[in-house]
């Protein structure tokens, strides 16, 4: 049985082009779990370290807010990299 | 059925552009980077294409079936090609600009993926000049385009639309980082 505090296996990673972001927020609205906003509003890994801001994992149960999210964002910033 | 036809028509145009206009007034707000109250940025979103794509198919029934209704003399160019109507060209000519403009941004809007950000971007932009037009053939060409209630409903609408466009161009447009974020948690 898993706890909450053990880390869970990424089943894919959202990858946030940083040149196309502008912090409009749909995206931490989508993945609250995954997701913080920064001062500035732009997205933030809650999970992981500083070195996966840009591509940010994700767990199974994530995937499916991640396509909503890669659909609707205002600035076409994200995509998917599955994990196998 | 031609009675049917006619009336169908004319209530399908005033539908749409009453959904068009609450789309541009949701397109704004969801661009300044806002929540509406208690409904969450991607619902602002989400609200602002299906308004949109509603707006379109109630577009798609005016023209049908003003095409198929022999009072209004539409043939199939009028439905594309501007100004070359029978009955008061001008305003009629500005339905079909506002329909082509529209036809641009859905389509566009679709396969914005596809076409990259600054595509839809550019082409998304016309809204500002397709929603006017749009007003503009209501009142024109709409057999109570120039009543009292109708000439209520498109000033309410060009004050609103003018008051969100205002704000859009002021300096308070953006909304703030974190505003709103608390209150979804």
């Amino acid at each position: 049985m898993t706890t909450p505090t053990e880390p869970r296996r990424a089943a894919g990673l959202l990858h946030i082009d940083w040149t196309a972001c502008e912090g409009r927020g749909l995206c931490v609205e989508l993945l609250p779990e995954a997701l913080d906003r920064d001062e500035w509003g732009y997205p933030v890994a809650r999970r992981g370290g500083p070195g996966e801001r840009t591509d940010v994992p994700l767990v199974w149960e994530e995937l499916d807010g991640a396509a909503d999210a890669i659909a609707l964002c205002p600035r076409l910033a994200l995509g998917l990299k599955r994990l196998p | 059925m031609d009675e049917a036809l006619w009336a169908f028509g004319r209530a399908s145009g005033f539908l749409s552009l009453g959904l068009l206009t609450a789309s541009v007034l949701l397109g704004i707000l969801t661009r300044s980077g806002r929540p509406l109250l208690v409904i969450p940025r991607f619902s602002v979103a989400l609200i602002h294409r299906n308004l949109a794509l509603l707006a379109s198919i109630f577009l798609l029934l005016h023209v049908g079936s003003l095409l198929l209704d022999t009072y209004a003399l539409l043939d199939l160019a009028d439905v594309v090609v501007p100004f070359l109507g029978a009955y008061r060209p001008l305003w009629q000519g500005l339905g079909t600009v506002a329909f082509d403009l529209l036809l641009a941004i859905v389509a566009t809007s679709l396969l914005r993926r596809r076409l990259g950000a600054r595509v839809f971007r550019a082409v998304h932009w016309l809204a500002y000049a397709m929603w006017p037009v749009a007003l503009a053939h209501a009142v024109g060409n709409g057999t109570e385009g120039t009543s009292g209630w109708f000439l209520g409903m498109a000033i309410g609408s060009v004050v609103l639309v003018g008051a969100a466009v205002l704000w859009r161009a002021s300096a308070a447009f953006r909304g703030p980082a974190r505003a709103g974020q608390r209150g979804l948690s």
